[in-house]
């Protein structure tokens, strides 16, 4: 690598392993790969980005609770109803054979995380991830009953009183209730959330809506209330990955090594540099406020989900001592290399890289739009018989019999109309009407009939055209038809 | 059970499972520690790309004994499910048994709604929508293969939805034809008749009973030589239900039209066969399914089903 590199070498160093000398075998000991988990104690934080943090702490869960509970005519609004295999979001009616959209959300949301991650680091873990989201609703109810940090960590090195009971079990009955609330509102969108809300008031579950909101109530209280960064540390695979998507135009927290160092404490009157000092207090905020517990002064580290708690923090303290803003702050690796403000950092956004992202989300979105909007409101499946495949019929002609499965994809019962072609002569001798209730599907036999001597014997292509009588969409299945010899 | 003559190889999987099972605990603990150079920095000394290290971050201990727990897990699986060769399990589990008691739940479950036609007529059965989405349900999977979706059979497969019977349309014989199934022989005739002049002649008169187009002469020349026929098929060619012995006269040709199809059968002979369902379906679903297909050619008792 380039020059690029070497300064950034300078700027996010691993400070002890030039003085130690990487390849030196000397200091080599036996670590365990395992280690008894030191529980962390995030403290509180306020400040710009925790205000972002808690706007779309709001924004998520207002969407993830509220949702289950809008309603659409008749019907809930959004329902994917399993047991029927059909998928109700706002007016649209999905089959499972529409799963083609799911893949398209996922390939939409993975690219927007390739495009949000390019620019701005790891902004879907700090600020949108469940994981994040709901450890930070479950960290505010933990200060609610058991105060900060050091309350916390002063409390449960205490031996167990009435208070630290009342505290602990306080905080546990909160959780639980929002625990089971979450799995309640999860299960909520797989059958409808009302009628589940009565079975709920009369513990009149079935053993699987039973099963699932414990499931998920468990998923939610272990994972926000015990797991936490472990979840991040050691079980998410995004965490991993997402670094691939990052370069040296990557807006990542970024701890300004040097401005900051040489770090120590002094008094708020003293000037740093009679003391030769850098602009860090070394008061170590920045560790205690960080919910993966790691020191970001240390560098860029894969365990930083890119909150800026650290960034809140520090800022607090620049401000009580007088100093500059941002020691810690949201910047790239160009920027800190060469000194860059943040009209560069901006201007270097436009790079081939995030682009491409924009380009490839662009068309996939909009691919995805045009696909909706032109879908059809049914959809048919043509099968033609196998055992029995051709028949002659009073006056020699030739008969085919197929069945048709017409899936109605809206809320009202339709009249459909089929007709064969394809061939010369070839038409229906069953009922070519046929109605089909409202987003049900319903399988008929159709018989098709050729004139003697019209074909030759053996296979030819024929189409089926089934029309909406009620609306304006038309739908063209290709099948065979079979001539015996 | 078992595939094989002797246990050997039944042995010899049980020990590699056994064996791998404990290498895998071998294995978490021989590979719970590493040599690394944290002692200055907290890194394992690994360097890559020029500026990245790698840091020393150990798992959380109780993770370890998350792999213990699934290590447990087999050997509890292992003793009571059928895992190890040829041994059994202690629960007695096996994937005919789990299929049977499935079956017999969904059974079960839908006794209830079955026996409300049980104790129905099967005429009533036909004219009730419900019965009738059953019974077309398990006539599309148990009968559409041979006689059509449409039911209108195909060559050798005779049409459900004429009012033309082998063996009589009556609910009950219908249910028994479902029940205990049909073999239909037509011997090879061709000596009984006479010369393969004679036979021919027979095929021309057999043509006539049905108006359809023939040679009036030679159907003439046949028509004392039909007396061999006639033991079945009657002396006026009706057929005999009771024996499954086809209506000639009815212009309706299972096993094919014309002259040629009928002398590969009087020179042929043939045997056709309906199976029994008996083994198949239950009482309930054949009296379900014989109204439904009663009802196929009994439009005015079965409004709902199309």
């Amino acid at each position: 690598m380039s020059e690029p590199s070497k300064t950034l070498r300078k700027v996010i160093p691993i400070v002890a392993s030039s003085e130690s000398g990487v390849a030196g075998d000397g200091d080599a000991v036996m670590v365990s790969l395992y280690e008894a988990q030191k529980k962390i104690y995030p403290r509180s934080v306020s400040g710009l980005f925790s205000r972002w943090r808690w706007i779309l702490v709001a924004l998520t869960q207002l969407v993830f609770y509220g949702v289950p509970w809008l309603e659409w005519g008749h019907r809930q609004a959004v329902l994917f109803d399993l047991e029927a295999r059909r998928f109700y979001i706002f007016n649209l009616v999905l089959y499972p054979q529409d799963f083609i959209y799911l893949t398209g959300i996922l390939v939409i949301s993975a690219l927007s995380l390739f495009l949000f991650t390019a620019v701005a680091g790891r902004l879907w873990c700090g600020y949108a991830c469940p994981q994040t989201v709901y450890t930070e609703i479950f960290l505010w109810i933990e200060k609610a009953f058991e105060g900060d940090r050091s309350a916390r960590m002063r409390r449960d090195a205490q031996p167990w009183n009435a208070d630290k009971f009342l505290r602990k079990g306080g905080k546990q009955l909160v959780w639980v209730a929002l625990a089971l609330w979450t799995g309640f509102t999860f299960v909520g969108y797989f059958t409808p959330i009302k009628s589940l809300g009565m079975q709920v008031l009369q513990l009149d579950l079935g053993p699987w809506e039973w099963f699932w909101v414990l499931f998920y109530g468990l998923a939610t209280y272990g994972n926000a209330g015990f797991l936490r960064e472990q979840v991040c540390l050691h079980m998410c695979p995004y965490a991993r990955f997402q670094s691939a998507m990052f370069d040296h135009d990557t807006l990542v927290v970024t701890y300004d090594e040097a401005r900051g160092e040489p770090r120590g404490a002094r008094s708020r009157k003293a000037d740093p540099a009679s003391l030769n000092l850098g602009a860090c207090v070394d008061c170590t905020l920045c560790v205690q406020v960080c919910p993966t517990g790691i020191d970001i002064r240390k560098g860029l580290q894969y365990e930083c989900i890119g909150c800026g708690a650290c960034a809140d923090v520090c800022d607090t303290v620049m401000d009580k001592m007088g100093y500059a803003q941002g020691l810690i702050k949201y910047s790239t690796q160009n920027a800190m290399a060469q000194g860059w403000g943040k009209s560069a950092i901006v201007r270097r956004i436009l790079r081939p890289r995030v682009l491409i992202y924009t380009a490839i989300l662009a068309t996939v979105v909009v691919a995805m739009m045009v696909s909706l909007s032109l879908r059809k409101p049914f959809k048919v499946d043509v099968v033609r018989d196998r055992g029995a495949q051709a028949r002659v019929v009073a006056g020699g002609r030739i008969e085919n019999v197929y069945r048709l499965q017409i899936m109605n994809a809206t809320e009202a019962q339709q009249r459909y109309r089929i007709s064969a072609g394809g061939l010369p002569g070839l038409g229906l001798s069953s009922d070519n009407d046929i109605l089909v209730d409202s987003t049900q599907s319903r399988w008929v036999a159709v018989r098709v009939q050729l004139p003697a001597d019209a074909a030759a014997p053996g296979s030819h292509p024929i189409h089926f055209e089934i029309d909406s009588l009620d609306q304006a969409a038309k739908v063209s299945e290709k099948s065979v038809f079979l001539v015996p010899r | 059970m078992s595939d094989f003559t002797s246990n050997f190889w039944s042995i010899y999987v049980s020990v590699i499972t056994l064996v791998s099972i404990l290498a895998c605990l071998l294995l978490l603990w021989f590979s719970g520690k590493a040599k690394a150079m944290t002692a200055s920095d907290n890194t394992t000394g690994h360097v890559w790309d020029g500026d990245l290290r790698e840091m020393n971050n150990p798992l959380p201990r109780w993770w370890a004994w998350l792999f213990v727990i699934t290590i447990v897990f087999a050997f509890a699986y292992l003793a009571l499910y059928p895992g190890l060769g040829t041994y059994q399990g202690k629960l007695g589990w096996t994937s005919l048994g789990q299929h049977q008691t499935e079956m017999d739940k969904g059974n079960q479950e839908v006794a209830p709604l079955y026996a409300k036609f049980v104790n129905m007529k099967p005429e009533d059965v036909a004219k009730d929508a419900q019965a009738m989405a059953i019974g077309e349900r398990l006539f599309m999977n148990n009968c559409s293969q041979c006689h059509g979706s449409d039911a209108r059979g195909n060559k050798g497969f005779p049409n459900l939805t004429d009012a033309d019977w082998l063996y009589g349309g009556t609910p009950e014989i219908i249910k028994e034809t479902l029940t205990k199934g049909r073999t239909g022989v037509m011997p090879p005739m061709a000596a009984a008749v006479g010369s393969a002049d004679d036979v021919k002649n027979v095929a021309q008169y057999v043509l006539s009973l049905s108006g359809s187009p023939h040679d009036s002469v030679k159907a003439a020349l046949g028509k004392p030589k039909f007396a061999a026929c006639a033991a079945c098929h009657g002396a006026d060619g009706k057929g005999t239900q009771a024996m499954g012995a086809p209506n000639l006269t009815d212009d309706i040709w299972l096993h094919g039209y014309g002259e040629a199809a009928i002398l590969a059968m009087v020179n042929g002979g043939k045997t056709n066969q309906m199976p029994a369902q008996a083994d198949k379906l239950t009482e309930a679903q054949i009296h379900v399914l014989a109204s439904y297909v009663w009802g196929l050619s009994n439009k005015g008792g079965a409004v709902a089903t199309k």
